[in-house]
């Protein structure tokens, strides 16, 4: 690289870019660092001085009493992992062999099936029709209700099947001609072959599964079968949140630190996210840079 | 063009191979077995999940009675839609959707793009690193930790704004009574949100841009706001003209995760925060107006396929190669 005096027109431009990125970047954390540090407050304190950005009065109460009763985060986070790996691993399966179909340019009927699966992103019956087919179809406090949802994606599809399309046919051309059935060539060449796409679309699916939420909302009642982030949402909003953290523990209800439990909570159900962050972050990157090729 | 070329080739590799090629409906259907199986689950899925939900719309014209199912229920003809209108909410619904989503839409494309012209002309590496990473964390949590988030800047208890106004000897503010103000939460929210993702896809725009040109404008004594203005912005218009238009065609679509969470049932702020998923929800999980949700849905998919349709004709005239469909 030549070594050059930087203009003063870049000069300006990097001081106002610094400046802006810094901003934008602290206000994206701040919220996160305020969750953190005022879990980590004696609530009286937080109730008198209001949060810092570090724990001005250490005390780990909330986490202490969050965790007393273990039984229901845990279950929680079993609902949420089981339905996360099951619906990634299922959902990556489904969409890649779909996707994996509706590029094979000797198929002369793609173009059909595409419009049949595109079509559902243009209309929609609405919410009503779809949960009443799904009561019917007994979803009610049933855990397919969580999984069933998330399994096909339109998107997901359409980013799979432009990634495979990229693929050299002659490698699959050459696999037909020494015998191997279409089903053979997707599992064993196809599937292998599209590997950093299959990480990023399984890592949206999982994250998707992570967060999931609504269909929960809609369909399930029994508090053993919540998913994680429901069973935050449900603490954060009932007004039993209390009783429900009483269960089985002999503290008196007034000593409850009960803002600083929701806010231990809420760590508590962020804290997967933020230790995969830095693996999570890496393929996101990449799978939006793949996405975008195409546009 | 470059897919056409591929599919004469595959044609052709064929006719080297020599294979006897079957024609017909029933030699291909024969040829197609295996990968008709494979496609066999992805076309029940979206039979059952989307295609009889569409024919369940229905629904919207009839007084649904659980017992009796869509089928039975006696039909109302356009009851559910009229007591829609007449409820006022009709008008309501739909502006707040529409406004609601032009401002997400023009404070996060504007922030997206600014960013991302910065990410990619500041030099420090590890600067660029770190801030991208920060921006992008807050896509990675749940709309409920976000919804966690709120509560804890706003509530009249313990929250942070309040502390800060506090602190500088003002009143305190009950802002969950203050529908004036939620829309400024809103955007907020959605732009905090949603930078980093953004920013990631409009990063990705600018590193396809050829840097040959930019060496160019540099000789010739462009400075670096006239090769933003002149090289960057243009290059990136296909990118951004494409994320535009997928907004556009779900600008009747609110983003039911974010509303919910954010504004929850608080009753106070529906004039204000209501779009149209969020009166949908309602009216069929707390109200029970069943017939009503549903013409309520099926009025926002007339709408989002209408858009659709208009915004996608609208391109295929003006450039056609960049059409969604």
């Amino acid at each position: 690289m030549k070594r050059r005096i930087v203009s003063r027109d870049k000069l300006a431009f990097n001081l106002i870019s610094y400046t802006v990125i810094t901003l934008v970047a602290l206000i994206c954390l701040l919220p996160f660092l305020m969750i953190l540090s005022g879990s980590l407050t004696d609530e009286a304190y937080l109730a008198q001085h209001g949060y810092s950005l570090f724990p001005m009065q250490f005390s780990l109460d909330a986490y202490r009493i969050a965790l007393r009763n273990p039984g229901t985060i845990l279950n929680a986070y079993g609902v949420t992992i089981c339905l996360t790996l099951a619906g990634t691993v299922l959902g990556l399966f489904l969409s890649s062999m779909t996707a994996y179909v509706l590029q094979r340019k000797d198929f002369a009927w793609r173009n059909y099936f595409a419009y049949y699966i595109f079509f559902t992103t243009l209309f929609s019956g609405g919410l009503v029709p779809w949960y009443i087919l799904m009561i019917n179809l007994g979803m009610k406090n049933n855990y397919l209700s969580m999984l069933v949802p998330g399994l096909f994606n339109v998107f997901n599809i359409i980013i799979l099947r432009t990634f495979m399309s990229g693929i050299p046919s002659a490698i699959t051309e050459s696999a037909k001609i020494d015998g191997a059935g279409d089903f053979a060539i997707f599992v064993k060449l196809m599937l292998p072959l599209s590997g950093p796409a299959l990480v990023t679309i399984g890592l949206f699916i999982a994250l998707a599964y992570w967060n999931e939420w609504y269909n929960a909302m809609l369909f399930i009642s029994k508090s053993e079968m919540y998913p994680l982030q429901f069973y935050l949402y449900n603490l954060i909003n009932s007004m039993q949140a209390k009783n429900t953290l009483m269960m089985g523990s002999g503290t008196q209800m007034e000593q409850l630190p009960e803002e600083t439990i929701k806010l231990a909570m809420t760590v508590i159900v962020m804290g997967p996210i933020f230790l995969l962050y830095p693996f999570l972050q890496k393929y996101f990157v990449k799978g939006i840079t793949i996405g975008s090729v195409k546009g | 063009m470059t897919e056409r070329s591929r599919i004469s080739y595959n044609y052709a590799a064929g006719k080297l191979t020599g294979r006897r090629v079957k024609t017909g409906f029933l030699g291909k259907l024969s040829r197609y077995k295996v990968l008709l199986l494979m496609l066999l689950p992805a076309v029940v899925y979206y039979f059952i999940f989307s295609y009889i939900p569409m024919g369940g719309a229905l629904v919207a014209f009839k007084s649904y009675d659980y017992a009796k199912g869509i089928f039975g229920s006696p039909w109302v003809g356009l009851e559910n839609f009229r007591f829609f209108f007449q409820s006022g909410k009709l008008v309501n619904v739909t502006v707040n959707t529409i406004l609601y989503n032009l401002a997400f839409l023009t404070v996060n494309t504007t922030l997206q793009i600014t960013v991302a012209i910065m990410l990619s002309e500041v030099g420090g590496k590890y600067f660029k690193k770190i801030a991208q990473s920060v921006m992008f964390l807050p896509y990675f949590v749940s709309w409920v930790v976000v919804g966690a988030i709120v509560y804890n800047i706003f509530n009249v208890k313990l929250g942070l704004l309040n502390n800060i106004l506090g602190f500088f000897g003002l009143l305190e503010t009950d802002v969950y009574r203050t529908p004036g103000v939620w829309k400024y939460i809103l955007v907020f929210f959605s732009a905090w949100k949603n930078i980093g993702y953004g920013s990631v896809v409009y990063l990705a725009a600018i590193m396809g841009i050829d840097t040959e040109m930019y060496e160019a404008a540099e000789i010739d004594g462009a400075n670096i706001f006239t090769r933003i203005r002149k090289i960057t912005l243009p290059c990136m218009t296909p990118t951004i003209i494409t994320l535009v238009l997928l907004a556009i065609g779900s600008i009747f679509r609110g983003d039911f995760s974010m509303f919910y969470q954010i504004v929850g049932d608080n009753g106070l702020l529906f004039d204000s925060t209501d779009v149209i998923d969020t009166f949908t929800f309602r009216s069929l999980m707390k109200t029970q107006e069943i017939g009503m949700s549903a013409a309520v849905g099926l009025y926002q998919s007339i709408l989002c396929f209408t858009i659709l349709m208009v915004t996608n004709a609208v391109i295929r005239k003006v450039d056609s190669s960049s059409a969604l469909f």
